[in-house]
C-alpha cells in the first residue's frame, strides 16, 4: 500500500507516517502492512470492528507500543521521542468515577511535563483554564470529576489534552456512552478545534465521522483509506469484518476497486 | 462520662507514658491519614496489608540472627525496614509485571512473610519473644525516642507527598496519560509503596502490624465517603485517625484493657457509621 496523500499540501512535512507497520501480541498478528500518512490540518477517523487493531494502532502512534515490523514516525521522529507533542483523549468511562479530584486538577495533568516537583505555575493554571473554556467548561473548574455527566467528563479530558498545547489530537471513541444531546455539544467543541488542529480519532460513530472527518482509515488487521462519504456497502463490509487479513490481498484490491475507494 | 474524660486528661498531664502515647498517636495520625488517603484512592489497600504482614518475616529474622550471631545492632526495627523494602520491591514488581495474577502472588508474599517470621521467632534462642506486641502493638510502651522517630518519619512522608503530590495523583488517576506526559509511572508507584512501607514499619512499634493496616485503610476509607477532594480526604482522615487513637487510648486506660483492639474498634465504628450514613443519604 502506498501512503495516501489526498487532501493536504504535498510540500508540508508529514505529521504522522506509518510505513509497512506490523504488530503482534506474542504470536497473534494484530496489524500487518499498515502504511498511511497524516498531514497537518487533516482530520482522520479510524473505524473498524472490535479487535481489528484500532487501539493497537493508537498505542503505536503514541509510542506506548513498538511495532514488530516497519516504522512509525511522528514529526519525523520516533513517537516515544515526541509524546509531548501529542494530545491524547482516552474514553471517559475508563476511569474511577469516584476519584477525588476536581475538573481543573485533571486538566492540569496535561502540564505534568512542565513541573519537576511542587506546584503548578501560574502559566500552567492559565493554560488549563483556557483549555476548559475552549471546550465550554469554564464554569466547571472546581466541580468534582465524580459530579460531572459522561459528556462533561469527556470534554474535561479533551481540555486536558489541549492543556498539553499539542500539535495534534488523538481521540479514542470520544462519543462512546454519552447521550445524543451531549454528543452534539462535544461534536461542536471538536469542530472548533478541527479548524486549527490536526485530529486523529477512533470512533464507531458515523455521525462523528461525517461531521469531522476528511477521510476514513478502515482498520481491520490491514488498513484502507477511504475518502468521505462512505457508501453503505463499504460500511457494512467494514463492520461485518469481511475485510480481514486472511482474505486474499488480491480480493481486497478487487473489492476496493469495485467500490472506487482509495488504497493506502 | 465527664469524669471518665477528666480522669484521662489528668493522666495526660501527670503520667509521661500516657503523654507520649497521645503524642505518638497524634504524629502517627498525620502519617496514616496522608498515606492512607493515597492508598485508598489508588485502590491498593490489599497491597498495604501485604506489606504490613510481610515485615513480620524481617522482625523474626532480626531477632533470630541478632541472638544467634550476637549482633546487637540488628534490632527488630532494622529487620522490619529491610523486610519492608524487599516487600515493596517484590510486590511492586509483581503488580507491574503479572497484573492478571497479582492478587494471588501478593497473597503468597503476605503469607510467606508471616510464616517466615513465626518460624524465626520460634527458633530464636533465649527469652520468648512477645509476638502479640508486634502484631497488635502497644502504644502504652511508647518512649520519647519513639515519638521523635515517628515525628521525623512523619515530616519525611509529608515532605515527599507535598513535593510529588500532583504526580502521585496523576499516576493514580490515569497511569497511561501520566506516562505520555513523561512521568515515570513505575517510579511513582514504587514511591507510593515505599511511603506505605515506611509508615507501617515505623508505626508497628506503636500500632502493631494489624492495627497499622487498619489505621492506614479505615480512616481514609471513612473520609473518602464524605469528600471528593483528595486534600480534604487527607485532612479528615488525619482527624479521624487522631480521634481513633485518643478515644481508644482513653477507654483502654480507664478500663485497663489492651489499647490496640479498642483503637481498631473505634476505626471500624467510624467506617460503619459512614457506610450507613451514605447509604441513607444516597
Amino acid at each position: 500500500m502506498s501512503p495516501n496523500e489526498n487532501s493536504a499540501d504535498p510540500h508540508q512535512p508529514h505529521l504522522v507516517e506509518c510505513r509497512g507497520v506490523g504488530f503482534a501480541y506474542s504470536r497473534t498478528k494484530v496489524l500487518e502492512e499498515v502504511s498511511f500518512v497524516l498531514h497537518r490540518g487533516e482530520s482522520l477517523c479510524m473505524i473498524g470492528p472490535n479487535g481489528g487493531g484500532k487501539s493497537t494502532l493508537v498505542k503505536l502512534l503514541l509510542g506506548l507500543l513498538e511495532p514488530t515490523e516497519g516504522q512509525v514516525r511522528v514529526l519525523g521522529r520516533k513517537p516515544s521521542e515526541v509524546r509531548t507533542a501529542m494530545g491524547y483523549v482516552p474514553q471517559a468511562m475508563r476511569f474511577d468515577p469516584q476519584f477525588p479530584v476536581a475538573a481543573i486538577d485533571i486538566v492540569l495533568m496535561g502540564r505534568l511535563d512542565r513541573i519537576r516537583m511542587g506546584r503548578f505555575s501560574r502559566r500552567c493554571r492559565e493554560v488549563a483554564n483556557e483549555a476548559l473554556a475552549e471546550v465550554g467548561m469554564a464554569g466547571f473548574a472546581k466541580r468534582p470529576f465524580s459530579d460531572l455527566s459522561g459528556g462533561e467528563r469527556q470534554r474535561v479530558l479533551v481540555a486536558r489534552a489541549l492543556a498539553c498545547e499539542p500539535q495534534f489530537l488523538i481521540l479514542d471513541e470520544p462519543t462512546a456512552n454519552i447521550d445524543l444531546a451531549v454528543e452534539a455539544q462535544l461534536i461542536e467543541s471538536l469542530a472548533r478545534l478541527r479548524e486549527r488542529m490536526t485530529i486523529l480519532m477512533v470512533t464507531h460513530d458515523l455521525d462523528l465521522v461525517a461531521a469531522l472527518g476528511d477521510s476514513v482509515l478502515c482498520v481491520n488487521h490491514l488498513v484502507h483509506r477511504h475518502p468521505l462519504p462512505l457508501s453503505g456497502e463499504t460500511i457494512q463490509e467494514i463492520f461485518s469484518g469481511r475485510r480481514r487479513l486472511e482474505h486474499d490481498r488480491r480480493a481486497h484490491v478487487d473489492e476496493d476497486a469495485a467500490h472506487a475507494c482509495d488504497h493506502d | 462520662m465527664t469524669d471518665f474524660f477528666a480522669d484521662f486528661i489528668d493522666a495526660v498531664g501527670t503520667v509521661p507514658l500516657i503523654r507520649y502515647s497521645l503524642l505518638a498517636g497524634a504524629v502517627s495520625s498525620l502519617i496514616f491519614g496522608v498515606v492512607g488517603s493515597l492508598v485508598v484512592t489508588r485502590h491498593i489497600a490489599y497491597v498495604a496489608a501485604a506489606i504490613a504482614h510481610s515485615i513480620l518475616g524481617g522482625i523474626g529474622a532480626s531477632v533470630y540472627y541478632s541472638r544467634v550471631h550476637d549482633l546487637p545492632w540488628l534490632t527488630p526495627m532494622v529487620g522490619a525496614i529491610v523486610a519492608g523494602l524487599i516487600s515493596v520491591a517484590l510486590i511492586g514488581w509483581v503488580s507491574l509485571r503479572f497484573k492478571e495474577r497479582e492478587d494471588t502472588i501478593i497473597g503468597a508474599i503476605w503469607s510467606a512473610g508471616m510464616a517466615a517470621g513465626l518460624l524465626f521467632l520460634h527458633y530464636s534462642p533465649g527469652k520468648a519473644v512477645n509476638l502479640e506486641s508486634y502484631i497488635f502493638g502497644n502504644i502504652l510502651l511508647t518512649s520519647r525516642e519513639d515519638v521523635v522517630m515517628t515525628l521525623a518519619l512523619g515530616l519525611v512522608v509529608l515532605l515527599l507527598v507535598a513535593v510529588f503530590y500532583h504526580k502521585l495523583v496523576a499516576v493514580s488517576f490515569d497511569e497511561e496519560f501520566a506516562r505520555l506526559r513523561g512521568v515515570s509511572t513505575r517510579a511513582y508507584y514504587f514511591l507510593l509503596l515505599a511511603l506505605t512501607a515506611m509508615s507501617v514499619v515505623l508505626l508497628v512499634r506503636i500500632a502493631g502490624i494489624i492495627l497499622a493496616q487498619a489505621l492506614i485503610i479505615l480512616p481514609a476509607a471513612t473520609a473518602s465517603r464524605f469528600s471528593r477532594s483528595l486534600w480534604t480526604i487527607m485532612v479528615i482522615a488525619v482527624a479521624i485517625t487522631f480521634l481513633c487513637n485518643t478515644v481508644g487510648l482513653a477507654v483502654s486506660y480507664e478500663l485497663d484493657v489492651p489499647t490496640g483492639p479498642f483503637v481498631v474498634f473505634v476505626a471500624v465504628a467510624f467506617y460503619a457509621v459512614s457506610f450507613l450514613y451514605r447509604r441513607r443519604t444516597h
